[in-house]
C-alpha cells in the first residue's frame, strides 16, 4: 500500500512537470521528496524556509500572476499558525490556490500537542469557499490532487498516514453510500471509515463514505435517510460538520452523535493508535459510542 | 492657486480630490505621508493604467499599508482608473471605496489590504510568478515604517534577498512612526539580507523618480522620509 504523503508528494511533482502553470510552494517539511522536481523547475518550485506565514502569501501572490500553487507544510503551520494569510491572500484577495497540509491529529502522535493539528479543518470552515478534502486512502490523495488542480478555486487537502483497507472513485460533493440500514445512519469522514465499519458489524445502519467533507453532501444524508439518528466520525475536531448536519435536516427531527478529536489537550505522547483510542476512535470506541447512542435513541423513541 | 491653474489630472489638482472624501478643503498634500511616493509611482514610473489593468505584463503595485486611502485613491481618480464621483461617499454601504481598500469592488486595485504584514509576502509571490512566466513586469509594494514591526515581513525581505528577486521594489513611507523607531535604521535592514537599498526625500519628486526606476540584479528598497506623524 503506498504512504499517503509520499503519493502527494510524487503527484505534486508530475503536475508541476505535466503543466506549466503549476507552482508548488513548501516550507523546508517534505523537502526529502521535493529535491528532483525543484532542480529542474527552480523557478516553479520553491522552498520558502521555516517561513510559515510567507509560505501562504508566496502561494496567494503566485495566484495573483495567473499561476495555481500548491502550498504545503504540516497542518499545524499551514492552517493553525499561518490562518491569517489564508484568510486574506487567498479568500479575501479572491484566488485560488491547493493547499494540503500534512500530518493531521495523529501522525506526529508523540511529538505532543505543537505537531497535532486537529484544528485545521474547523478553522478553514469559518472561511467561504473552501473545498475540504480527507482522502481516507493513498489513491484518493492522487485523484483529490489532481482534481482540485484543475480546477480554479480553493481547496485544502488533508493527508495523513492512517489509511483505511479499500479506495473509493473520488466524486467531490457526494457521498459514497457503502451500505444501507434502518437503524440509524453513520457518516465517515476520510481514513475513519475502516475503523467504522469494523464498528458496526452487525449493526442495521446505513454507512455513508467522505472523502470531500466541503462542500457537505445534504442531500445524499436526507436522501438514505432511514431513522433520522446520525452519527459522524470525522478525525479532526468532534462537531466540525454538525452544523451541516442540521442544516441538511432542518425540518427533519433528528437526533446527532459527534465523534471526532476531544478538546481538552491530552498531553500525552505514544503511538497514533494509542491517541485515536484515546479519542474513542477505534473500532471498540467507536462501537460503545454508537451502540449507546442507538440503544438510547431507540428508546427515548 | 486659482481655478485658471487647476489641470484635471494633475499633481495640483490631487488635493481638491481629497477634500471631497475628507470635507476638509485646508487639508494639505503634506499632510498625507504616501501621497508624493504615489503620484511619482503612478506619474512617473509604474507601466500601468486603466487601458492595461488586465494585462498579465502590466506594472504591479500593491499598496500594503492600507490605512489611509485617500491619497490612493485621489491618485486614481486623478490617473482614470476611477470616476470622481465615488469619492464623496467612500467607506458607505454601497461605495466601493472602503476605508481599506479591495481589489474586488474597484479595477486598478492590485491587492485588498488593511492588515499589517501582508503586502510585501504577496508582493514576494508575484515577483516570483512574473518571474516564472517571463514576464519583465515589477512589482512594487509600499509599506509604512511602523508596519514593519511585523515579523511577517522580515521572513519576506529574507526570502527576497535569498532569491535576488530583482523585480520586486519596496518603498517605505518612512513617517517615524514605528513605536520603537531609531532613525536610519530601515535601509541597513534591507541591505543586510542583500537588497539595494537608498534612502530619499519622500517629498522630492525627482529623488523618487530617479530611486524607483533604478534597476539591479537584486531586490530594491526605496525609504522616503516624510515629516514625523507626531511631531
Amino acid at each position: 500500500m503506498r504512504d499517503p504523503r509520499a503519493t502527494f508528494a510524487s503527484t505534486a511533482a508530475q503536475l508541476v512537470e505535466e503543466d506549466l502553470s503549476v507552482a508548488l510552494v513548501y516550507a523546508e517539511i517534505s523537502g526529502q521528496y521535493f529535491g528532483e522536481v525543484e532542480r529542474r523547475h527552480p523557478d516553479r518550485v520553491v522552498n520558502v524556509g521555516i517561513r510559515e506565514q510567507l509560505l501562504v502569501n508566496v502561494g496567494a501572490g503566485l495566484a495573483l500572476t495567473g499561476l495555481r500553487p500548491i502550498v504545503h507544510t504540516f497542518g499545524s503551520f499551514l492552517v493553525e499558525r499561518a490562518f491569517e494569510q489564508i484568510k486574506l491572500g487567498f479568500g479575501h484577495q479572491d484566488v485560488g490556490g491547493v493547499l494540503v497540509g500534512s500530518a493531521g491529529s495523529f501522525d506526529i502522535s508523540a511529538g505532543g500537542r505543537t505537531h497535532q493539528a486537529s484544528g485545521d479543518v474547523p478553522l478553514l470552515d469559518t472561511l467561504p469557499g473552501w473545498r475540504i478534502h480527507v482522502p481516507g486512502h493513498a489513491d484518493e490523495v492522487e485523484q483529490l490532487l489532481r482534481t482540485a488542480v484543475a480546477g480554479d478555486g480553493r481547496d485544502y487537502i488533508r493527508v495523513v498516514s492512517q489509511q483505511n483497507g479499500e479506495a473509493f472513485p473520488v466524486t467531490p460533493g457526494r457521498f459514497h453510500v457503502v451500505r444501507r440500514g434502518t437503524r440509524g445512519t453513520v457518516v465517515a469522514v476520510g481514513p475513519t471509515l475502516s475503523a467504522v465499519l469494523i464498528a458496526v458489524a452487525g449493526l442495521d445502519v446505513t454507512v455513508l463514505y467522505a472523502s470531500t467533507i466541503r462542500p457537505f453532501d445534504g442531500h445524499t444524508l436526507r436522501e438514505t435517510l432511514d431513522r433520522p439518528d446520525v452519527v459522524v466520525v470525522e478525525p479532526y475536531h468532534a462537531g466540525t460538520s454538525a452544523r451541516q448536519v442540521g442544516d441538511a435536516l432542518a425540518d427533519v427531527p433528528h437526533r446527532l452523535l459527534s465523534l471526532g478529536v476531544r478538546n481538552p489537550e491530552l498531553r500525552r505522547y505514544g503511538s497514533p493508535e494509542e491517541h485515536i483510542a484515546a479519542h474513542g476512535l477505534d473500532a471498540a470506541g467507536l462501537r460503545a459510542s454508537i451502540t449507546r447512542f442507538l440503544d438510547r435513541a431507540e428508546r427515548a423513541a | 492657486m486659482t481655478r485658471q491653474e487647476l489641470r484635471p489630472g494633475s499633481y495640483d489638482d490631487l488635493q481638491r480630490l481629497m477634500s471631497l472624501m475628507t470635507g476638509d478643503e485646508k487639508h494639505s498634500n503634506a499632510a498625507t505621508s504616501t501621497l508624493d511616493v504615489l503620484w511619482v509611482l503612478y506619474d512617473r514610473v509604474l507601466n500601468v493604467s486603466p487601458d492595461n489593468v488586465d494585462d498579465p505584463a502590466r506594472d504591479r503595485f500593491y499598496l500594503s499599508k492600507g490605512h489611509g486611502p485617500m491619497a490612493y485613491y485621489a491618485v486614481l481618480a486623478a490617473k482614470g482608473f476611477i470616476g470622481e464621483a465615488l469619492l464623496r461617499d467612500w467607506g458607505s454601504f454601497d461605495s466601493p471605496l472602503g476605508y481599506h481598500p479591495d481589489r474586488n469592488l474597484l479595477s486598478g486595485v492590485e491587492i485588498s489590504s488593511g492588515s499589517l504584514g501582508h503586502g510585501l509576502p504577496l508582493a514576494v509571490g508575484s515577483a516570483l510568478g512574473l518571474r516564472a512566466q517571463g514576464l519583465d513586469a515589477r512589482v512594487v509594494v509600499l509599506v509604512g515604517d511602523a508596519e514593519l514591526d511585523e515579523g511577517s515581513n522580515h521572513e519576506a525581505v529574507e526570502l527576497a534577498g535569498a532569491l535576488a528577486l530583482s523585480n520586486l521594489t519596496v518603498v517605505v513611507v518612512d513617517n517615524h512612526s514605528a513605536t520603537y523607531n531609531r532613525p536610519g535604521q530601515i535601509a541597513p535592514r534591507f541591505a543586510h539580507e542583500g537588497w539595494h537599498a537608498v534612502t530619499v526625500d519622500g517629498r522630492d519628486h525627482a529623488a523618487l523618480e530617479a530611486a524607483l526606476t533604478k534597476r539591479t540584479d537584486r531586490p530594491s528598497v526605496v525609504v522616503a522620509e516624510v515629516e514625523e506623524k507626531y511631531s
